[in-house]
């Protein structure tokens, strides 16, 4: 390179340009994970499968596949918003990359809102993917898609939230174990492939309470019942929301 | 943008104090770097270094003391300072499943000038590094990598901690040419090592650190013409006339045997000095074996203001 070449010429990008370069990096990284496929597609396609074509599980509908599709969905959000988010977020945190983006020109509140949009752009893949295997099993999906993005949007904030503040309090190899054991909690006792019916109701009302069943339980009313938007799960998932992204910008150490 | 005069002050740390709990890392440490030279932060591991170039970054909020990077407050000013430099950690810093060129591509995207991005990869070397991933470079590629990424925004200012660390000389070389060019093309450079060979090569300014404070700073010259003597040595008999020798050597100079039969002269070493020595060796019928005249290197230089060796 010929003399002049690192004359300085410094500046920053518009910040619109930053941020989708941002987005278009973190949804890369995430995509190209091998776990975090694993996590995110492979084993909410599987349960949706396995679950809708093998009789496992009487969860009271007519299809199996009317209930199973929305507790999937709400699935696929926690694992994308949540558990992949968490452990990416840990990891970046571990070896410095949040540190090293912190001294280049990208806000940091641009920053987390690539993170964000990296999230959702995962989560419209992952439900058409989802979506198209549902209806190949024979669902016949109800109600208002508007309801069902305001409870996508919220339960997204909800995950981001709890799994950012997981990411940014917690070591790198404790948020990897704590996201992956919460993932499968959730899977099991959040409404997902086992109607909370079925549980006692001491532990049902406190299950309710759950971010991942008011998702489920939510999108389920809209989907399966064509109830118009369930205020009581909405109203959940945003005090979560509140919750878990306050604690996250309190609590979040960037090193 | 502001204009950089060559006398003005880009970095200008005042009495830096930082704590981590109850463990003071810089302990009141005063800094100047002037435009468009190449300082070296010189000092053994645990000294401050990197806190003090983290405090300049942005990092760390001082617990005392000022510190401004091109006139700002690192902090307070962080959106308008940090586009205007670049900096490589002592580590880390990349997505373990980015690619090196993915990685440098997606820096320069977030500055409005970079550099041309395939000629930079080409110049160190990261071409080599093809589809392979962050995690599976070895430290030499991400060393490399890092140092790309500081530069890749066309800044004023760059601060590198510890770029050569774990580099073979070859490596090294490389690094330290791309310093050199930086600076011709008007960039102020600002480094950590541990290596006095290159704060020596390198340098415009050394500060040497110690316990978080700044023992000397000059350059290389200043710091060792100011500081230490320089040293002749050989080796002879065990047991020599020492007064005798020193009687014909000048006032000043000292003469020593540490151990029997090596002996050390200490003082303004010339050439008449030398023959002074020799003649008199021949006269006592003694073969200065192994004789030496040592130029005090900055390591002579902090092992006298600091009374600690600079590598352990």
């Amino acid at each position: 390179m010929s003399t002049g070449t690192y004359a300085p010429k410094p500046g920053a990008a518009p910040v619109g340009r930053m941020i989708a370069a941002q987005t278009a990096l973190e949804t890369r990284m995430l995509l190209r994970n091998g776990e975090q496929l694993l996590l995110t597609v492979i084993i909410p396609s599987l349960l949706l499968v396995l679950f809708s074509t093998v009789d496992i599980v009487d969860t009271g509908a007519d299809k199996a596949v009317d209930f199973l599709a929305p507790g999937v969905l709400a699935l696929a959000v926690l694992s994308t918003a949540f558990t992949g988010q968490a452990i990416a977020t840990g990891f970046e945190r571990r070896y410095g990359v949040l540190k090293r983006l912190g001294a280049s020109p990208l806000p940091r509140w641009a920053l987390m809102a690539s993170k964000t949009l990296a999230v959702l752009v995962t989560e419209v893949l992952q439900i058409a993917l989802l979506t198209a295997i549902a209806l190949g099993l024979g669902w016949s999906p109800h109600g208002d898609p508007f309801s069902v993005l305001l409870l996508v949007v919220l339960g997204t904030a909800a995950f981001s939230g709890l799994g950012l503040l997981m990411a940014g309090t917690l070591r790198a190899e404790a948020t990897l174990a704590a996201a992956n054991l919460v993932f499968l909690l959730l899977l099991v006792g959040g409404g997902v492939i086992v109607p909370l019916a079925k549980f006692p109701d001491a532990a049902r009302s406190v299950l309710e309470l759950l971010p991942i069943s008011a998702l489920s339980d939510g999108l389920r009313a809209v989907l399966q019942d064509g109830a118009a938007l369930p205020w009581g799960d909405a109203l959940t998932l945003a005090v979560w929301a509140v919750l878990g992204l306050g604690a996250a910008a309190r609590f979040f150490r960037w090193e | 943008m502001r204009g950089t005069k060559n006398s003005e002050s880009v970095v200008q740390v005042r009495g830096l104090v930082k704590r981590y709990g109850s463990k003071t890392a810089v302990d009141g440490l005063d800094l100047d770097v002037r435009a468009g030279t190449v300082t070296a932060v010189l000092g053994p591991n645990g000294a401050g270094k990197t806190t003090t170039v983290e405090t300049c970054e942005g990092y760390r909020r001082p617990d005392g003391g000022t510190v401004r990077a091109l006139g700002l407050d690192p902090i307070a000013d962080a959106a308008a300072l940090r586009p205007r430099i670049g900096v490589m950690l002592q580590s880390g810093g990349v997505y373990s499943g980015a690619r090196a060129d993915e990685m440098l591509r997606h820096m320069a995207r977030l500055h409005a000038h970079p550099l041309d991005v395939d000629a930079l990869i080409e110049r160190l070397g990261l071409g080599s590094c093809g589809r392979t991933t962050y995690r599976r470079l070895s430290g030499g590629q991400q060393q490399r990598l890092a140092l790309a990424m500081a530069v890749v925004g066309r800044p004023e200012l760059v601060f590198l901690d510890e770029p050569t660390a774990g580099l073979d000389p070859q490596a090294r070389r490389a690094t330290w040419d791309l310093v050199r060019e930086l600076r011709a093309d008007g960039v102020t450079v600002v480094l950590t090592t541990h290596f006095m060979q290159e704060a020596e090569e390198l340098a415009d300014d050394v500060a040497i650190v110690d316990a978080g404070r700044v023992a000397a700073q000059g350059s290389p010259e200043q710091l060792c013409r100011g500081g230490a003597e320089n040293t002749l040595r050989f080796t002879g008999r065990a047991g020599l006339d020492l007064g005798s020798l020193l009687k014909a050597l000048p006032d000043g100079t000292a003469a020593a045997e540490p151990l029997p039969g090596t002996y050390r002269i200490t003082g303004a070493v010339d050439p008449q000095l030398l023959a002074t020595v020799t003649t008199w060796c021949a006269q006592h019928g003694v073969m200065p074996d192994g004789i030496a005249v040592e130029r005090h290197t900055l390591e002579d230089v902090f092992l006298e203001l600091t009374g600690k060796e600079l590598r352990s």
